[in-house]
C-alpha cells in the first residue's frame, strides 16, 4: 500500500494535513491544509514532501521573526460563509457515498431496506454500482471506514453486507432495466476484456444506442470476478445473472477471442475501451525456484485452473506467500482443495498486512496459521529434485519518522511443505498492444492514463479498471467505467472530454407538518451485527459453498436502523434566526456553536467542542443580527434533526440531499435538469 | 419523529471536575416553545452548576406556576424539587432553607409568580435574607395563560393582539435593592456569556441573590410593539462591561488595563471581576445602583449585568442563628434538653 500519511482525498484530488506541534500552536497558529494539486496518489507523496520540509522552512522563519518581534502571528483571513449550491459541500457531509468510488447513495438505499423496498433498493445500487449481488459479497467497502457511526458510536453501519440483502431480497428486476434503443447511433464501440470496468462502459453506453463489442479470451464473461474470486465467497449464481443481465442488454460477446494486436481492430471501432486488468502475477526468483518450478504456483493463475476445474486437487502441505487479500484466497482455497496443513508467510508485521481486516479474520477463523515477519530465502528440494520445504529468514520492523523498515534477524527457519502458492502481487502486462500505434507508456510499462477522463495518448483508447493503473478491486473499475463511458459519449458526439456533465443533487424539505419530519430520526443504540456464517466443517469440506449466509430479514432491518440519514442534511437560512440558542442547547453532539467569526484555527479552537477532526469541515453562516455567525461542525451531527424540530422560526429545515454521481444512464436527467 | 434528545454525546466533551460532562446536569425534554428565553436560562444554569463542579443532589429547585415555573424540571435531573402553588414558592424556599442550611436552593419563578400574585412573599423572603438564587424569567406576561399583561410589562408595550397596557411596570431589581437583596443582578437569557458568570456569583454569594433575566416569550411576547422581544432587547440593552467569575485560587484570566476593571470578593472567597465602564460605576453603593437603573430606565435603556452586591450581609440562618446541621440531622440528645433542664423550665411556669 502506497503511503498516505498525512494525506487526504477531497474532490480526487489529494491535499496535505498540516500541523504545527502543540507547545507552538498558541504562539503561532496552524496551517491547516494545502492541496498538493495531484490526483495521483504516486505524485502526490513526492508533493507531500515537498510542502512539508517547505512549511518547516516557512514555520522556522516565521517562528524566529516572532520571537524576535514578541509578536503572535495567525492567519488574518476570517472564514467565508458555506456555499452549499456547490454540490460537494453536503456530498461529502455523507461520509460513506464520498468515500465509494461509485458514490453509491447508502443512506437512501438503507432507508429503503428499512422499508422492504428491496427492487428499489436494488435498482439504486445497481445505478451507480451495477454489480449489488456481487459487490455485496466481496466489495473492498471503503464507504466503511468512513461511516460516521464509527465516530459517533463503535463500528461502522453493516453498509456493504446491507447491500447484499438488496440483492437476496429483490424479485424480478427486469421491468426497471432501461430502454435499449432499436435504432442505434450508428457509432461502434469495442471493449477488450470482460471485467467489471468493461462490462460497467458496456452497461452505461447500450442505452444510449451504441453498438458494443466485448472481446474476452476466456470462455466466459466475468473477468479476474468469475477466474479468482473463489465461489465460497461468490456463488456463480450471483455472478451469472448480474453479469448476463448486461451482455443480455444487447452486448455483443465474444468468448475464447484473445486480442493479439490492437493495431488489427483499432479501425473497427469509433472508440476502443481497454479493460484487460492486471493479469501477471509477480513471480519469486530465489534458489531452487526452477527446479521446483512444478510444486510452485502463481496465485492468480492457479485460482483460474481452479475456477475452470483444470485444477482438482493439491498436495497435503501448502505454504501460502504473501499478505494480501490474493494470499487470503488461496488459503481458504487449499484447505477446501484437500490440504491440510496450511500455512501464510508475509515478511511483514501482521499489523501491516495489505489484507482486509475481515479478510484476514475469516482466514484466521478457519484455522489458517499466519506467521509474519517471515521472509522466503530458499526452496528446499529432496533427493529426487521435489519440492520439501522452504528456507525463511525472520524480519523484523523498526519504525523511524513513521517509516518502517525490515530488518533480517539471521534467524532461519525452515517449514516442509508440498506446493508453495505464491501471493506477491500483480503487474499489468500489454505484450499485445504495438508500441507504434500512439499508446504512450511509462517506465514501467503502464500506459499513460488521464485520472479524469480515462483516455490515452491515443484518443480513441481509453484503459480502465486495473488495466490502468494496476490492481485495485471492483467498484474502482466500476467508477472508472462510468467515467470512460462517458468520455467515450463525449468523444463520439465530439464534444470536449473535460466538458463533463455535473453530478445531480437536489436538496428537498423533510418537513411534513409540525413535529412531523419524514424519515425516521431516533438513534439506535445497537451495536454492529454480525452476518451468520455456515457450519465451518461443512464449509471446509465443499469449495462452492457460500461461508456467508447473509443477512436474514430481521437482522438486516435491525442493521439498517444503525444508519445515521446523514443526507438529511441541516440547512441554514441567517436571516431567519432570532438568536434564542434553541438549536443550540438540543444538540445532543454539540455541533452548533454562535460566535464572532475568525481564522479557521481559531474558529475551530473556540467552538463548544474544539473541531479536531480537520476532515470534516465546518458549515459557516452569513452574519447575524447580534455581528456573530453560526458554526456547525459536520464532524460529530447524528442528522436527529431536533435543532430545526426546536428551531421556532424555521432557520434550520432538514433537507434531503439527493446526491447522483453523473454517468450516462442519468445522462437525460442531468439534461433536463440543467435545463430547469 | 422522536423529539428526545438522543443519549449520544460528543466523545470529546469537557469534563469538570467530578468527571462529569454538561450532558450529565440535563434534565427532561422541554416541553416550553421551541424558542422560548426560559430554555436558554435553563442551558446557563446547567453550565454554571458543570463549571462550579456542583453535585446535583445537593442542589434543592424550587419554582410555583408558570412557564418559567415549569423550566426545573428541565435541568439537573439528580437535584431535589419542589413545585409550589402559585407565588408560594418564597415561602417553601425559607421554611427548606431554615430546616436545611447545606443544599443549594435554586428558586426558579416568573414576572406573574414574583411582581403578582407571589410580590408579598417575594419582599419578605429578600428581606428575611433567605440563602438562594432567586431566578426571575421575566418576558412581560402571563405566558403560561396565553400571554396577559403582566405586572412587569412596560407600559408603551401592547400586547399581541394590539391592546394596550394601562399600568405603569415593577422595576424588581430596584425594588429587590431596597428591600436589602444583597446580590442584583439583570441579565438577558440570549446573552450567555453575561449570564453564565452572573450565576455562577450567585450561587456562590451568600444571601439572597435575585437574577432578574429578560426571556423572551416567543409565542405571547415576541412581536414589533413589545419591549421584551429578542429584536428589541438586543437593541436596547446596555450591557455593563464584561463579567468574569473567578474561582477560589485561579488568577483572572482576561487582562483589563490598570484600573479598567473591579473585583468583588464573594463568601467562599472566589471573585467576580467586572469590566468597568464609562459609568464609573460601584456596585457595592445601593444608593449609586439605584441611580444608574432610574437614569437608564428613563433614557429607555435596559441595563444588564451585576448592579448591586453586598458581601458582608447575614443570610437567614445566621441571623436566627440557627443550628448549622440540617435539622433532620440533629440526634436525640441535640434534640431533648433533658430532664434538668426541663426542671428549670417548669419552675419557670409555675
Ligand atoms: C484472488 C483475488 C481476489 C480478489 N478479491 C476481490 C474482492 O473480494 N473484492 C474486490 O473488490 N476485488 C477483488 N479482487 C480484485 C478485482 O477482482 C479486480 O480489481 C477487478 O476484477 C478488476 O476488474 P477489471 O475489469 O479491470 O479486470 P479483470 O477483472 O481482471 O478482467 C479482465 C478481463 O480481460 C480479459 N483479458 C485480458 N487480456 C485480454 C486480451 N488481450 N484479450 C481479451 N481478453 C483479455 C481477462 O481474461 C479478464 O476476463 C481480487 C483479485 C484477486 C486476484
Ligand atoms: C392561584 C392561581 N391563580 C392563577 C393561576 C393561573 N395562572 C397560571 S400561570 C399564571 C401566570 C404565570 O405567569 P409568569 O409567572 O410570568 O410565568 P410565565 O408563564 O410567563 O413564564 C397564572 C395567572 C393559578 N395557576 N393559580
Ligand atoms: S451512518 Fe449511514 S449515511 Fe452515515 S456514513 Fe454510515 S452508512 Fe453512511
Ligand atoms: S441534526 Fe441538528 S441537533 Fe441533530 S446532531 Fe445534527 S446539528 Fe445537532
Ligand atoms: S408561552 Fe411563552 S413563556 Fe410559555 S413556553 Fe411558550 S414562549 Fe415560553
Ligand atoms: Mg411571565
Amino acid at each position: 500500500m502506497s503511503d498516505k500519511k498525512y494525506l487526504f482525498k477531497r474532490n480526487n484530488v489529494w491535499w496535505v494535513k498540516l500541523a504545527v506541534p502543540l507547545s507552538l500552536r498558541n504562539e503561532l497558529g496552524y496551517d491547516l491544509r494545502r492541496s498538493t494539486g495531484e490526483k495521483d496518489l504516486d505524485k502526490a507523496i513526492p508533493v507531500r514532501d515537498k510542502i512539508i520540509e517547505e512549511f518547516k522552512t516557512e514555520f522556522q522563519i516565521k517562528k524566529i521573526n516572532a520571537d524576535d518581534k514578541g509578536i503572535v502571528l495567525r492567519g488574518t483571513e476570517h472564514m467565508q460563509k458555506t456555499d452549499i449550491s456547490d454540490p460537494q459541500y453536503f456530498h461529502k457531509v455523507v461520509d460513506c457515498q464520498y468515500a465509494c468510488p461509485a458514490h453509491t447513495n447508502v443512506p437512501e438505499y438503507i432507508r429503503l431496506i428499512a422499508q422492504k423496498k428491496y427492487d428499489d433498493a436494488y435498482m439504486l445500487n445497481w445505478e451507480s454500482n451495477v454489480f449489488p449481488g456481487i459487490l455485496g459479497r466481496t466489495c473492498d467497502r471503503p464507504c466503511e471506514p468512513a461511516c460516521r457511526r464509527g465516530r459517533t458510536h463503535d463500528k461502522p453501519v453493516a453498509i456493504c453486507r446491507l447491500k447484499r440483502v438488496t440483492y437476496d431480497y429483490k424479485n424480478d428486476i427486469d421491468p426497471y432495466l432501461p430502454e435499449i434503443p432499436k435504432v442505434k447511433n450508428g457509432k461502434k464501440i469495442g471493449l477488450i476484456g470482460a471485467g467489471p470496468a468493461s462490462l460497467t462502459v458496456a452497461r452505461d453506453l447500450l442505452p444510449l444506442g451504441y453498438e458494443v463489442t466485448i472481446f474476452e479470451k476466456d470462455n466466459k464473461p466475468g473477468g479476474l470476478m468469475r477466474t479468482n474470486i473463489p465461489s465460497f465467497r461468490l456463488p456463480a449464481e450471483v455472478l451469472d445473472e448480474e453479469v448476463y443481465r448486461i451482455i443480455k442488454m444487447g452486448a455483443d460477446l465474444k468468448t475464447n477471442s484473445y486480442i493479439d494486436s490492437l493495431e488489427n481492430i483499432i479501425d473497427s471501432f469509433d472508440a476502443v475501451f481497454v479493460g484487460t486488468g492486471a493479469p501477471k502475477g509477480k513471480d519469486l526468483e530465489i534458489t531452487g525456484r526452477k527446479e521446483a518450478s512444478e510444486n510452485i504456483h502463481i496465485g492468480i493463475d492457479w485460482l483460474t485452473s481452479i475456477a475452470f476445474e483444470h485444477t482438482k486437487s493439491i498436495g497435503k502441505k501448502v505454504i501460502v506467500i504473501g499478505g494480501g487479500n490474493t494470499a487470503m484466497d488461496c488459503c481458504r482455497t487449499a484447505i477446501r482443495l484437500g490440504a491440510d496443513d496450511v500455512k501464510v508467510t508475509v515478511r511483514s508485521p501482521k499489523s501491516d498486512m495489505k489484507a482486509s481486516d475481515w479478510e484476514l479474520e475469516e482466514a484466521i477463523d478457519e484455522g489458517i496459521p499466519i506467521l509474519d515477519n517471515t521472509s522466503p530465502k530458499e526452496f528446499l528440494l529432496d533427493d529426487k529434485g521435489k519440492l520439501k520445504g522452504m528456507k525463511f529468514e525472520k524480519m523484523e520492523a523498526q519504525y523511524t519518522d513513521g517509516k518502517r523498515k525490515l530488518i533480517p534477524t539471521g534467524e532461519e527457519i525452515i517449514i516442509e511443505c508440498d506446493d508453495v502458492l505464491l501471493a506477491i502481487g500483480q503487474d499489468n502486462a500489454f505484450p499485445w498492444i504495438e508500441k507504434n500505434i500512439g499508446i504512450d507508456f511509462n517506465e514501467w510499462d503502464c500506459p499513460i492514463v488521464d485520472k479524469t477522463t480515462m483516455q490515452s495518448s491515443h484518443p480513441k483508447v481509453f484503459f480502465g479498471g486495473d488495466a490502468a493503473w494496476g490492481p485495485e478491486n471492483i467498484i474502482w473499475a466500476v467508477a472508472h467505467g462510468h467515467q470512460a463511458a462517458i468520455s467515450i459519449d463525449n468523444f463520439c458526439s465530439e464534444i470536449d472530454l473535460f466538458d463533463r456533465p455535473p453530478p445531480l443533487t437536489n436538496l428537498v424539505s423533510q418537513k411534513m407538518g409540525i413535529h412531523e419530519w419524514s424519515y425516521d430520526n431516533d438513534i439506535s443504540q445497537e451495536v454492529r451485527l454480525e452476518v451468520p456464517h455456515a457450519d465451518l466443517k461443512q464449509a471446509l469440506n465443499d469449495l462452492k459453498m457460500e461461508v456467508e449466509l447473509g443477512f436474514d430479514e430481521k437482522l438486516a432491518l435491525d442493521e439498517a436502523q444503525r444508519c445515521l440519514n446523514c443526507d438529511m442534511q441541516t440547512v441554514f437560512q441567517e436571516k431567519l434566526c432570532i438568536e434564542c440558542d434553541a438549536c443550540v442547547d438540543i444538540c445532543p453532539t454539540d455541533c452548533i456553536t454562535f460566535t464572532t467569526n475568525d481564522t479557521e484555527e481559531k474558529v475551530r479552537e473556540k467552538l463548544r467542542v474544539p473541531a479536531l477532526n480537520l476532515d470534516q469541515d465546518l458549515y459557516v453562516s452569513g452574519k447575524l443580527v447580534t455581528g456573530r455567525v453560526m458554526i456547525k461542525d459536520e464532524d460529530m451531527c447524528v442528522h436527529c434533526g431536533l435543532c430545526a424540530e426546536r428551531c421556532p422560526t424555521g432557520a434550520w429545515d432538514i433537507q434531503k440531499n439527493n446526491y447522483i454521481e453523473a454517468h450516462n444512464l442519468n445522462k437525460d436527467k442531468v439534461k433536463t435538469k440543467e435545463v430547469a | 419523529m422522536s423529539y428526545f434528545k438522543p443519549i449520544n454525546k460528543h466523545p470529546n466533551l469537557e469534563k469538570n471536575k467530578l468527571g462529569l460532562t454538561r450532558r450529565d446536569y440535563e434534565g427532561g425534554v422541554s416541553t416550553l416553545c421551541a424558542g422560548c428565553g426560559h430554555d436558554s436560562i435553563s442551558a446557563c444554569i446547567i453550565e454554571a452548576c458543570f463549571r462550579l463542579n456542583i453535585e446535583a443532589y445537593k442542589v434543592a429547585k424550587l419554582s410555583g406556576i408558570g412557564c418559567s415555573s415549569k423550566a426545573p424540571a428541565y435541568f439537573l435531573n439528580a437535584s431535589h424539587g419542589f413545585n409550589s402553588v402559585h407565588g408560594r414558592m418564597p415561602s417553601i424556599a425559607t421554611g427548606a432553607n431554615c430546616a436545611n442550611e447545606d443544599l443549594l436552593y435554586l428558586g426558579v419563578s416568573g414576572d406573574g409568580d414574583s411582581a403578582s400574585i407571589g410580590i408579598g412573599q417575594f419582599i419578605h423572603a429578600i428581606r428575611r435574607q433567605v440563602n438562594m438564587v432567586y431566578f426571575v424569567e421575566n418576558n412581560g406576561t402571563y405566558g403560561l395563560t396565553k400571554g396577559q399583561f403582566s405586572a412587569t410589562n412596560d407600559l408603551e408595550s401592547k400586547n399581541k393582539y394590539g391592546e394596550d397596557n394601562l399600568f405603569p411596570p415593577i422595576d424588581l431589581t430596584s425594588m429587590a435593592i431596597q428591600m436589602g437583596a444583597s446580590y442584583v443582578a439583570r441579565s438577558f437569557s440570549g446573552d450567555r456569556d453575561q449570564l453564565v458568570p452572573l450565576i455562577m456569583g450567585a450561587i456562590q454569594h451568600k444571601g439572597f441573590a435575585l437574577l432578574d433575566i429578560i426571556s423572551p416569550c416567543v409565542t405571547f411576547n415576541n412581536h414589533d410593539s413589545s419591549t421584551k422581544s429578542y429584536d428589541y432587547i438586543r437593541n436596547h440593552n446596555e450591557a455593563m462591561g464584561k463579567t468574569d467569575f473567578v474561582p477560589l485560587g485561579e488568577e483572572i484570566k482576561t487582562n483589563y488595563d490598570e484600573g479598567s476593571s473591579v473585583e468583588v470578593k464573594l463568601h467562599d472567597g472566589s471573585r467576580l471581576s467586572l469590566e468597568k465602564t464609562d459609568h464609573n460605576f460601584d456596585p457595592t453603593d445601593a444608593g449609586n445602583s439605584l441611580d444608574l437603573i432610574r437614569k437608564k430606565n428613563k433614557e429607555g435603556k435596559i441595563i444588564t449585568g451585576l448592579l448591586y452586591v453586598d458581601n458582608k450581609c447575614k443570610p437567614l440562618t445566621e441571623i436566627m442563628d440557627l443550628p448549622d446541621k440540617p435539622l433532620n440531622t440533629l440526634e436525640q440528645d441535640e434534640l431533648c434538653p433533658g430532664s434538668e433542664i426541663l426542671e428549670v423550665i417548669n419552675n419557670d411556669l409555675s
